[in-house]
């Protein structure tokens, strides 16, 4: 039809519908499109054989037809300052996101404390809620990832050290690795998948349908309401699970040697004091507070961030675990350079 | 206009003004939503307020009640200047306003029961049976049936969320609720009971409502006021006769189109003989009611 509406070799022409049986908008569309690119070509164009029901559904698309298309020009920015922008939203993001983040452990510690009726604003209740959720239901699955990292850990390490016959040295490696990093940092990361995902869901869902407003309305704090029973749950369950993913660690790695190396469990624990001693144990612990701080305020700025939508729930939730992770591990390093750097 | 010449029963004694918006403008980023916009709520009425989609109706609610900010102007409640006010005394006008909003806004972790006790934990130390007694109270109030004290949200139809969160706002006895489209989203016998339910109630309670509604049948029959919204400020206020009256082509559309057409005579002469009887019975009408 398009080839027609090109040809301009006629006149006129007539466009013969006595054999349609059926019209659609989209078969209106194309003879009205093709009418009038005709007419605008200064032909004469005649119609018939339309059905009379037709005559509402031509008059209808005729006008979409022969409005004058209005030529969508959007100003695409060239590529060099399209990859630019990029790097400035970036940039800007990521200082809103500290300034969020400040502004929320700020209003968690003052809403803690404001209340309407004077009382403090610090419920016990919520707090071992979370504590339970979030504490005591990521047990088994801390437990369960630990020990068979520590098994894995003990494992390489001892068919290694074989070859230099130095094969109780495996203990020093596993006990040192596990207290003072791993057991830490996995649990840390597990927590950040598990619960910081949640955090970001519930409180971006009850953002979406306006609880959060209504919180506001009746004169509560959202942040003190929802974020401070988190956090706190956060900064007491991350520490105690961490002392649970460390001896399931060092379980883990008690059976493998004694499989692997016959190295008694005796022997291990025995090895293990000389190897460790209480401030490489407390090196790994004193991370956990910070770490759970760094997941409960990620999340919780991510879930203040989401919009009407379920998809943008979807991005923030993926964006906390990320975002959250990320900065555990960071921080970790930095951790590590300060221990190295202050001999600890 | 003057507000005493718009006052639905005639009656010229000055009321008392519960809600002044003055001068407010409101603009996220470079769009300017309100420009200067002034509005006045007197005690006792209902005050519905309409304006075409888009035009900042919702935005102008959550400019009054501190959800969002203002770049100019000044809002007092119940005589306090929002902007100046202390922390306390901020709590205490939050503690005597009820807000429905479009969607219910219940939280969805607690019931019933429990959502309409949120506010009563917040501000009042009073023994938890007697707590219960009230929510239950509360909840035969709006009409609900007394087994959904124990159901959850995601467990109501939306009419009974409509209810139940009125319930909520309802529950510390407010001076003055706002309800954002109460009626949108319900049939319209719903709809119809909704609209009685909230002129009974302001008549029980000594209620102010600020309605955000679509509704031409709530603004028929309840509405006492009205507002129009365009053009970024309030077009005109008063009367559905001042509405009737009014030259602009939104608002002639609005009231006088096909929809409308249905509705004014017989609410027009509804509306007439409700407001000749209760002049006949009591003078003081709808809007004396002490608090």
């Amino acid at each position: 039809m398009r080839q027609i509406g090109e040809n301009r070799s006629f006149s006129s022409a007539t466009i013969d519908l006595s054999g349609v049986e059926l019209l659609d908008t989209a078969g209106t569309w194309l003879v009205e499109r093709l009418r009038t690119t005709l007419e605008k070509a200064g032909k004469q164009v005649a119609l018939k054989g339309q059905a009379p029901g037709w005559a509402a559904l031509f008059e209808a698309v005729g006008e979409a037809a022969s409005a004058p298309d209005e030529a969508v020009t959007v100003d695409r920015p060239s590529m060099l300052t399209r990859m630019f922008a990029g790097i400035g939203r970036g940039v800007y993001a990521f200082g809103d996101d500290f300034l969020k983040a400040m502004h929320i452990l700020g209003a968690t510690v003052r809403g803690a404390q404001m209340k309407g009726s004077g009382r403090t604003g610090i419920r016990p209740a919520a707090i071992v809620h979370q504590i339970d959720s979030m504490g005591i239901g990521a047990i088994p699955v801390v437990v369960l990832m630990s020990t068979i990292i520590g098994a894995i850990i003990a494992q390489q390490g001892a068919f290694q050290l074989r070859y230099f016959g130095a094969e109780i040295f495996v203990v020093d490696l596993v006990g040192i690795l596990v207290l003072r990093e791993i057991g830490v940092l996995l649990t840390a990361i597990m927590i950040a998948g598990r619960s910081g995902s949640a955090i970001t869901a519930e409180i971006g869902s009850m953002k979406m349908r306006e609880e959060t407003d209504a919180l506001t309305v009746i004169g509560l704090n959202p942040v003190g309401v929802l974020v401070f029973p988190r956090l706190v749950a956060l900064v007491i369950s991350l520490p105690l699970l961490t002392i649970i993913a460390d001896f399931a660690a060092l379980v883990g790695a008690i059976i493998i040697t004694w499989a692997y190396s016959g190295i008694s469990p005796d022997a291990f624990i025995q090895r293990l004091r000389d190897a460790v001693d209480l401030s490489s144990y407390l090196a790994g612990l004193i991370k956990a507070p910070f770490m759970a701080m760094i997941i409960g305020v990620m999340a919780s700025v991510e879930g203040m961030k989401v919009g009407g939508s379920a998809e943008s729930l979807g991005q923030r939730v993926t964006a906390s675990v990320v975002k959250s992770i990320f900065v555990v591990i960071v921080v970790d390093g930095f951790f590590a350079i300060f221990y190295a750097s202050i001999n600890f | 206009m003057n507000p005493k010449q718009q006052n639905p029963d005639g009656d010229t004694t000055t009321r008392e003004v519960i809600l002044s918006v003055k001068d407010v403008s409101v603009s996220f980023g470079r769009a300017q939503i309100l420009d200067h916009l002034d509005l006045d709520v007197y005690r006792g009425e209902i005050l519905g307020f309409v304006g075409a989609s888009g035009t900042g109706k919702s935005v102008l609610m959550r400019t009054i009640l501190g959800l969002n900010q203002k770049q100019n102007g000044s809002i007092s409640i119940f005589g306090h200047d929002i902007d100046h006010a202390s922390e306390q005394e901020k709590l205490a006008v939050d503690m005597r306003m009820g807000v429905l909003f479009q969607h219910g806004a219940l939280f969805s972790s607690l019931t019933v029961l429990e959502n309409i006790q949120v506010p009563m934990r917040e501000y009042l130390d009073i023994p938890p049976r007697l707590m219960d007694e009230l929510a239950r109270l509360k909840i035969d109030l709006v009409g609900l049936k007394p087994d959904t004290a124990d159901k959850f949200p995601s467990e109501l139809s939306g009419g009974m969320i409509k209810r139940a969160a009125l319930a909520r706002a309802l529950s510390l006895d407010p001076e003055i609720v706002f309800l954002d489209e109460p009626t949108s989203g319900l049939d319209p016998i719903g709809a119809a009971e909704f609209d009685e339910l909230i002129a009974n109630l302001r008549d029980t309670m000594g209620l102010t409502v600020y309605m955000v509604t679509h509704d031409l049948d709530s603004l028929f029959a309840v509405c006492d006021r009205i507002a129009v919204l365009g053009k970024k400020r309030v077009l005109v206020e008063g009367t559905i006769d001042d509405m009737l009256a009014f030259d602009d082509p939104w608002v002639k559309e609005y009231f006088q189109g096909k929809r409308a057409r249905q509705i004014v005579p017989a609410g027009e002469n509804l509306r007439r003989s409700e407001r000749a009887a209760t002049t006949e019975t009591a003078p003081a009408g709808l809007h004396g009611q002490a608090k």
